[in-house]
């Protein structure tokens, strides 16, 4: 078992994030991270040069943190490139509060920033020139045509359906929910009310899922800044503590996931909630990487909400909206929100924002104890980091 | 529409000798000696125990769908003209799981825990890739898909 020596030991003090509702953000991804970087500082009120530990995940070249860094004229003696996908900022707030405890940097930055849609509507991104290399995945997979990610996902959907009786009426709930959200979010990408029959008759993408049960892709971009306890309370905003943390990778590519229903949220949460004290009845507001309509399904169970099984019965009544039991992913998620390709940055940002109390329209009231979950890759790296309040503290 | 020519997958050096054996249509699975248990994808270790004398075994070339998922769309161009067309994990008879197409069969008539039979499609280059189909559908081992099979709308 996890001892609970990291408990509230850092902080996040800043946070920024940038999305549209045309689904596009003016500038390069460097830019963007910059931006992202400088906004988060402002909140916390604290400048570039207070900086000492960087992570960061994706980068054009070979070395992430070596490059941005270099990019934006500063040299931490804290760095940290790990790359888990869309769960990679969830990784990096637990290094970070590790690194924060062991005195190995005061105050640490993650950060993210992409543009699949300009890219697209350019006709390319820094990732658009590479070739398929001589990769695991090339050799097993690709020669198959498996779309991706969303075929990864259907295949999940489809096994848990045969495993449980899932239906896609049930998940269909995790796209309506995700629009009442949105709805109350300007930024939001996809705010008109759809219903699960809407879901239903959108068309099929890769079985068992449709358009709608996939996330957008948008720009996108964010930042985290976190820092010590102590130092927490001297800056600008409350600060939101780290209480808990855990990350679980169990494979890379989907044909060697060992079940397909479990995820290593079952590691990561349990280990997260361990440390923290805390189990799923306390946490108030969650924010799970929502990258289809199944993922909430898997993680809602993996973690703890409800038993291995009945994901699809959980998310049907109804419990993830506005006014609903478990709020989650109150800014519309990856499914309305934004969604990027890695949209685990998005998740902190909104459960800091809700510990503070600046969720406006869509703020739950008197949260003091938030979740958010990153998946990277095809189900293939979760984190979990629970956050909260003074009071939690 | 004609079928575009697949994707040639490269060859890694733990993987030659299973591409090697799929040019006579041989299927077959990497082996641990020190432990006895097979394992996919080929490594040039055995990620069971981590020893390294391996050695290749003929396959039953059975097995059942584990999960399987009906693309509406081609992935890519290599695949255009075979949508909708079933992917699958399946699990073979040895007790290692694999990525697949299922053929022969309407593609969303494909079950999770149907048994499937190996069978092969020639690549470009002189090799095979393994493909399965039902077990219980007419044809030889060797036979391919039947034309139009792939090709059935997905209603
Ligand atoms: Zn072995």
């Amino acid at each position: 078992m996890p001892d609970r020596t990291l408990r509230g030991q850092a902080a996040i003090v800043g946070v920024a994030d940038a999305a549209s509702a045309d689904g596009t953000l003016a500038g390069t991804v460097r830019r963007l991270q910059g931006q992202m970087i400088a906004e988060a500082l402002d909140d916390a009120g604290l400048a570039l040069g207070d900086v000492d530990g960087l992570f960061v995940n994706d980068s054009p070249g070979w070395a992430p943190s070596l490059e941005l860094a270099e990019y934006l004229g500063i040299a931490p003696r804290c760095t940290d490139s790990t790359q888990t996908g869309g769960s990679s900022f969830e990784v990096h707030v637990e290094h970070a509060a590790a690194a924060i405890a062991a005195g190995l940097c005061d105050v640490a930055v993650t950060v993210y920033a992409a543009t699949p849609r300009s890219d697209r509507a350019r006709g390319g991104g820094y990732r658009s020139g590479q070739t398929v290399g001589a990769t695991a995945t090339a050799e097993w997979e690709l020669p198959y045509g498996l779309r991706m990610p969303l075929g990864a996902y259907a295949l999940a959907a489809a096994r848990h359906m045969h495993a449980f009786g899932t239906t896609s009426e049930q998940l269909a709930r995790v796209a309506v929910d995700a629009r009442r959200w949105a709805a109350m979010n300007p930024r939001a990408r996809l705010r008109e009310p759809i219903t699960v029959d809407d879901v239903l008759a959108s068309p099929l993408q890769a079985s068992p899922l449709r358009t709608l049960d996939c996330c957008l892709v948008t720009d996108g971009a964010g930042a985290v800044v976190l820092t010590s306890a102590d130092r927490a309370r001297d800056l600008r905003r409350p600060p939101v503590f780290v209480l808990g943390a855990g990350t679980c990778h169990t494979h890379a590519m989907i044909s060697q996931m060992p079940d397909l229903t479990v995820t290593g949220a079952t590691v990561s949460g349990a280990q997260a909630f361990a440390m923290a004290g805390l189990g799923p009845t306390d946490v108030d507001v969650v924010q799970l990487y929502d990258s289809f309509t199944i993922t909430v399904a898997l993680l809602l169970e993996d973690l703890g909400f409800c038993p291995k099984g009945e994901g699809g019965p959980f998310v049907a009544e109804g419990v993830l909206g506005p006014g609903g039991s478990l709020p989650a992913n109150t800014t519309g998620g990856g499914l309305a929100y934004t969604h990027p390709g890695q949209f685990g940055i998005f998740l902190l940002v909104e459960a800091v924002r809700q510990l503070r109390g600046e969720g406006g329209d869509r703020q739950v009231e008197g949260a003091e104890v938030a979740l958010a979950h990153g998946s990277g890759g095809v189900l293939s790296a979760m984190a979990t980091v629970v956050l909260g309040t003074e009071a939690t503290r | 529409m004609k079928e575009a020519t697949r994707f040639e997958p490269p060859e890694s050096v733990a993987g030659a000798p299973f591409w090697a054996a799929t040019r006579d249509r041989r299927f077959v699975l990497p082996w641990c000696v020190a432990c006895g248990r097979p394992h996919w994808f080929p490594r040039d270790l055995c990620p069971h125990c981590l020893a390294t004398e391996l050695e290749w075994r003929e396959a039953s070339g059975r097995g059942r769908v584990y999960s399987v998922s009906v693309m509406a769309k081609a992935a890519n161009p290599a695949m255009a003209g075979r949508e909708p067309y079933a992917v699958a994990l399946v699990d073979l008879a040895e007790g290692v799981r694999m990525m697949t197409n299922v053929v022969g069969i309407a593609p969303d008539e494909v079950t999770v825990g149907a048994p499937v039979t190996v069978t092969w499609e020639r690549l470009g280059d002189g090799r095979h890739l393994p493909l399965f189909r039902p077990s219980t559908a007419p044809g030889t081992m060797d036979s391919p898909a039947p034309p139009g099979a792939s090709s059935r709308s997905n209603a």
